[in-house]
């Protein structure tokens, strides 16, 4: 690769190639963009914005076009329908090496890590320091190990050891590594895939942590999940997916965490899951009834 | 910042040498050789002395310089059966086309390189591009090999060895760098044995030091993984195919000139071998963990055991049940290592 002597600077808001812009310009901006696979529309009409030091909520239950998402934004699928702005010009990401040219990176639920290797050898992965000529060509262990820990400090994240294995870290901390390295490689704009959809709640929470922290770097943040709870407190922006469609973008101000966490459930929805279950089930079983208690207390919130 | 160091951190006790040792994967294969050394030097008369260590070493070393690169292959995830069939395939086509059709050895030399550079690409191809599992793609390269080996001697010199190597015109030269032997006292080191040491190192520094190093464990620690974040696996798996059929090479070179001959069957069952001393020197037989200085000591294990055995005048047969004792407790050790460095808190 090309980059084998890139020289880092010590200064780390430097080291990005594309330095973020000043908070609250809008990175990406979709407009109506849509997905189709032949004759089925897995996506269509969706409209929202990522802005620099921001993080652009997306919410659906499964199934609801969450991935197609993501996958048009990371350059992992075309749109079809629609326009995809990035700093303002209309452009279509064909692979994922576009996307990352154009400073956006993926962190996917797998995190794309070695369990096995160094900290600061699957930060670097792909894309190592090396130092010398010809032969004698060597990666610089002490530089990289400067850096990882450097970089880790700076999310807020303090290890002891960057020789340990990744595999010997928590969840959350090993979804950080995987953010802190997605910053430092020149992303402006992060996609986090789910990324506490398989922590516990303490774990989370310290993930929700490093989404502010990456935030207040100027970072324009996408993240997608399916939980209200999580979204709202680092949220600036929500857009709500089902079954395709976007059934709102707004922002903080316009929405309550009830709000959102009723939209999230679909009251229409649950009604006519709660009759279907009443009807199977009698209408006094104990989960009609709960169901239905459940319906009414959203239903007041909202 | 070229003297920068990682900063040290308060919280970790300025850890002894010894520990930091003790966390090394080839560190089990140390010290199993230290002890076997040690019980063969003081039961038996001739073990330690000069001659007898010479003995060894050449056993042990054309058995290593296979087991570092099976290891450099395994720590990338996957497996070569045909290594064996390779360094008497290589050391066969050399023997035939100078005995048999007055081929320059040099030139016989850069062909057999050629073909072993041609089969390793051909595992590794075939291996990535079906998704096949490489034990089974590889088991069937063995047999062709063997095949061709046996069948291929017999109809082409009506043999199933080759005779008259040492009179071939420049015979000599390659002697010199294959088979020769160095004097010093009592002992005779063979060329091999130096071979040994330096495919040891070179392939130490290409695993810990250089970005090929950082791919081997990546592509054989997590594939999937190391294709998403940019690391070309498919090169990085072609490359380790090849080296271990260049070390096959290097060694049926090592075969052929040292004994100026070689037998049709050369290297067939030697295979296992190989993989042992790899798995005793640390290597996971899941990949992405493993040292090749540990599969250079497995080696030196097996070449001290078998020739110790021996030397001490049992029965040879036991060698078979020493190596499976041996591969039980590395892969049980190994398996142990791995769970705690893979466990999440």
């Amino acid at each position: 690769m090309s980059n084998d002597d890139q020289k880092t600077p010590d200064n780390i808001a430097g080291v990005e190639p594309l330095a973020p812009p000043a908070q609250g310009t809008a990175i990406i901006q979709v407009k109506d963009i849509g997905k189709r696979y032949g004759n089925i529309i897995a996506l269509s009409e969706v409209s929202t914005s990522v802005r620099a030091g921001e993080v652009t909520c997306v919410l659906g239950d499964n199934g609801a076009g969450k991935s197609t998402f993501i996958k048009i934004l990371a350059g992992a699928h075309e749109h079809t329908d629609g326009e995809l702005l990035i700093d303002g010009i209309a452009t279509t990401l064909s692979n994922p090496r576009a996307a990352l040219a154009a400073g956006i990176a993926t962190v996917y639920q797998d995190l794309a890590v070695v369990p096995l290797m160094p900290v600061w050898r699957n930060f670097f992965l792909g894309s190592e320091i090396s130092k010398g000529v010809g032969p004698l060509k060597k990666l610089d262990v002490d530089e990289m190990k400067r850096i990882t820990k450097e970089e880790l400090s700076a999310m807020g994240i303090d290890l002891r050891d960057v020789e340990q294995p990744i595999g010997t870290l928590s969840g959350g901390e090993r979804q950080c590594v995987a953010i802190a390295r997605a910053v430092y490689f020149g992303a402006r704009v992060l996609i986090l895939d789910e990324p506490t959809a398989a922590l516990g709640v303490k774990q989370s929470g310290v993930v929700l942590k490093y989404i502010a922290k990456a935030r207040e770097r100027g970072l324009g943040v996408v993240f997608i999940t399916h939980n209200p709870h999580h979204a709202y407190p680092v949220g600036d922006r929500f857009m709500l997916l089902r079954r395709g469609k976007s059934i709102g973008d707004y922002p903080k101000s316009e929405l309550t965490l009830e709000d959102l966490t009723s939209m999230m459930a679909g009251g229409a929805e649950l009604e006519s899951l709660a009759h279907e279950l009443s009807s199977i089930m009698g209408e006094d079983s104990t989960v009609a009834q709960e169901m239905k208690a459940d319906l009414n207390v959203t239903e007041t919130k909202a | 910042m070229a003297t920068a160091t990682a900063p040290v951190d308060e919280r970790i006790a300025t850890t002894s040498t010894l520990t930091r040792l003790m966390k090394r994967p080839e560190i089990g294969a140390l010290v199993a050789a230290i002890v076997i050394f040690v019980f063969f030097a003081v039961t038996t008369d001739t073990f330690a002395t000069p001659a007898g260590s010479s003995t060894w070493l050449r056993g042990a070393s054309t058995i290593g310089i296979m087991a570092v690169a099976v290891a450099m292959l395994m720590i990338g995830g996957e497996f070569d059966l045909s290594a064996g069939a390779i360094t008497g395939f290589t050391g066969l086509v050399v023997g035939i086309l100078t005995t048999e059709y007055g081929l320059n050895i040099w030139v016989a030399i850069l062909v057999s390189l050629a073909l072993a550079v041609g089969i390793g690409v051909a595992n590794a191809v075939l291996v990535m591009k079906t998704g096949l599992p490489s034990f089974i793609v590889t088991l069937g390269t063995f047999f062709v090999l063997q095949g061709i080996d046996l069948a291929g001697t017999k109809a082409l010199i009506g043999q199933v060895a080759i005779q008259g190597m040492a009179d071939v015109p420049y015979y000599d030269q390659a002697k010199k760098v294959f088979g020769s032997a160095l004097e010093v006292g009592n002992m005779t080191i063979y060329a091999s044995v130096f071979w040994w040491i330096g495919v040891a190192l070179l392939a130490t520094w290409v695993l810990l030091r250089t970005r090929a190093g950082n791919w081997v464990f990546a592509v054989g620690g997590a594939q999937q993984s190391a294709r998403q974040i940019g690391v070309p696996v498919l090169k990085t798996k072609i490359g380790l195919f090849v080296t271990t059929a260049v070390a096959g090479w290097l060694v049926g070179m090592l075969l052929l000139f040292t004994t100026s001959t070689v037998q049709a069957n050369t290297g067939v069952g030697q295979e296992f071998i190989y993989i042992i001393c790899a798995v005793v020197g640390g290597c996971l037989l899941t990949g992405g963990y493993g040292s090749a200085i540990g599969a250079a000591l497995g080696a030196l294990i097996y070449g001290m055991v078998n020739q110790g055995i021996v030397y001490s005048g049992w029965d040879n047969n036991w060698l078979r049940a020493f190596l499976g004792v041996m591969l039980l407790g590395a892969v049980l050790l190994n398996e142990w290592v791995r769970k705690k460095a893979e466990a999440s808190r």
